[in-house]
C-alpha cells in the first residue's frame, strides 16, 4: 500500500510530467488561456492516460516482452518483439482515444460539447505516449501502471489548470511587447516547475 | 537568384525559389520552436547536456527529413479519412530505426535520452510538417522543407544546451571551459541551469529576444 501511495504522489508532484518532464509542452501552453478549457483538457488527458497505461502494460507483457508468444508456440519463446514497443503503443493509444471519443459521444454528450476538439488531440499528446514509455522503461507491474496513469494525468491537470488560472490574471499585467503571450507563459511556468521542486523533499 | 541566370531545365535539379524559401526560413525567420511553437516538449528535458541535444536535434532532423519525404511521396494515393494513421505509422517506423541505431552505437547515450526518443513520434514538429507540408507538397521540396524545420530545432535546442551546460557546469560538450572553484579555479556554477524550470526561462528569454528583434512577431493581445 505504502509502494503505491509512493508511487502515486512521486508521479503526480514529484515527477511531474509537464513541469518536471515537459511532456505535452504544446497543449499545455495552447489549451491554458481559460480555466475552462484546461480543465477539459487535464480531466480528457487523464481519462486517456489511466486507460493507455494499463492497457500497454498487458500489450508489452503478453505480446512484446522476450519469450512473451510462448503461449502461441514453443518455437516462438525467444522471440523478443520490444523494439515495436513504439508503434504499438501509438496504435493502441489512438484507438483507446478513438473509443472514449465515441463512448463520450454517445453517453455524456454535455461532456463531449466541452472537450470539443481536445480529444482527438490526446493522441498525439506526449503525455500519454510518454507515460507508456516510462512504463515500459521503469518495467512497471499492472497495479503500478494504473497507480501511474492516475498520478501522472492527475499531475498534468493540476499543472495546467494551475497555468490557465495565473495567465487568465497575467491579462492584466503590464508586460512588456516582446515577451507578450508565449514568453511570459514560459517564464511563468518556468516559475512553477520551480515551486513544485520543494516536492522533492517529500519521502513517503 | 539573379535574371541573368536562366530557369533551371528539368533534366538539372537545382534549388529554384520555392525550394530554398522550404529549406532555409524555417531556420530563423519561421523557426519551429520560437515561431510556430512546435516541438518543445522534447527541447527542453535534455538540453542539459550539449551532446544529447545533439544526438537529438540528429534524430528530428533525420526523421523530419524522411518522413515528409515519405508522406509527399504517397501523399496522391493516401486517402483522406486514414491520413493521420498513415503518417503516424511512417514517422514511427523511423523513430524505431533511429532508436535501434542509437542503441547499437550510443548505449550510454540512449540510456540518458530514455524516452524521449520514442517521444519524437509525438513531436510536433515532424506531425505538423507532415500534414502541413508535406500532404500538400512535391518530394524534394518537402524533403528540403524537413531539413529546415530540423535544423531551426537543432538550432534552438543547441543554443540552449549551450547556455545551461555552460552556465550550469562550466563546460562545453563535456570539456571544462570555465574552471571550476571546487576544481581550484574561479567559476562557481550555477546549479539551478541543470534543473528543470530553467529551461523553461532560457527559452522563455530566446523568444522574447527573438520578438525584440523582430517586432512583426509580437501578440497582440
Amino acid at each position: 500500500m505504502e509502494h503505491f501511495l509512493s508511487l502515486g504522489v512521486r508521479s503526480a508532484f514529484l515527477e511531474n510530467m509537464a513541469l518536471a518532464y515537459f511532456l505535452g509542452m504544446c497543449s499545455f501552453l495552447a489549451c491554458s488561456k481559460k480555466v475552462d478549457t484546461a480543465f477539459g483538457l487535464g480531466v480528457a488527458v487523464m481519462f486517456v492516460q489511466v486507460l493507455t497505461v494499463p492497457l500497454n502494460n498487458l500489450l508489452l507483457k503478453y505480446l512484446l516482452a522476450e519469450g512473451a508468444l510462448a503461449w502461441l508456440s514453443p518455437a516462438l519463446a525467444t522471440v523478443d518483439l520490444s523494439f515495436l514497443s513504439f508503434i504499438l503503443f501509438i496504435a493502441t493509444i489512438a484507438a483507446a482515444v478513438q473509443v472514449v471519443e465515441m463512448t463520450v459521444e454517445r453517453f455524456a454528450p454535455a461532456l463531449y460539447t466541452t472537450l470539443g476538439v481536445f480529444l482527438p488531440l490526446i493522441a498525439v499528446n506526449c503525455v500519454i505516449l510518454g507515460g507508456s514509455l516510462f512504463m515500459q522503461e521503469r518495467e512497471y507491474s499492472l497495479a503500478d501502471s494504473v497507480v501511474f496513469g492516475i498520478g501522472s494525468g492527475f499531475g498534468f491537470a493540476i499543472a495546467i489548470v494551475a497555468l490557465a488560472a495565473i495567465r487568465e490574471k497575467l491579462v492584466y499585467s503590464n508586460v512588456p511587447a516582446g515577451l507578450r503571450g508565449l514568453g511570459i507563459t514560459f517564464i511563468t511556468a518556468g516559475l512553477m516547475s520551480l515551486a513544485f521542486m520543494v516536492f522533492s523533499g517529500i519521502q513517503l | 537568384m539573379s535574371a541573368t541566370v536562366p530557369a533551371a531545365p528539368a533534366t538539372a535539379p537545382r534549388l529554384g525559389k520555392e525550394e530554398r524559401a522550404a529549406l532555409f526560413n524555417p531556420i530563423l525567420l519561421n523557426n519551429p520552436i520560437g515561431v510556430q511553437v512546435l516541438g518543445i516538449c522534447s527541447a527542453l528535458a535534455i538540453t542539459t547536456r550539449m551532446d544529447k541535444a545533439l544526438v537529438m536535434s540528429a534524430g528530428v532532423v533525420m526523421v523530419a527529413m524522411l518522413a515528409n519525404l515519405a508522406v509527399s511521396l504517397v501523399r496522391n494515393h493516401t486517402p483522406n479519412a486514414i491520413r493521420i494513421i498513415v503518417q503516424l505509422a511512417i514517422i514511427a517506423s523511423l523513430v524505431i530505426v533511429f532508436d535501434q541505431v542509437l542503441k547499437a552505437t550510443l548505449y550510454e547515450l540512449s540510456l540518458e535520452l530514455s524516452v524521449f526518443v520514442g517521444l519524437i513520434i509525438t513531436n510536433c514538429i515532424v506531425m505538423g510538417r507532415a500534414e502541413g507540408f508535406a500532404m500538400s507538397n512535391p518530394p524534394l521540396r518537402s524533403l528540403l522543407d524537413g531539413i529546415g524545420n530540423g535544423l531551426g530545432y537543432a538550432l534552438v535546442l543547441l543554443l540552449v544546451a549551450f547556455t545551461r551546460e555552460l552556465l550550469g557546469a562550466g563546460k562545453v560538450f563535456g570539456f571544462t571551459v570555465l574552471p571550476l572553484a571546487k576544481d581550484g579555479g574561479w567559476y562557481v556554477p550555477n546549479g539551478l541551469m541543470l534543473l528543470a524550470p530553467s529551461a523553461l526561462f532560457v527559452i522563455g528569454l530566446l523568444i522574447w529576444a527573438l520578438r525584440t528583434w523582430k517586432p512583426e512577431l509580437q501578440e497582440k493581445e
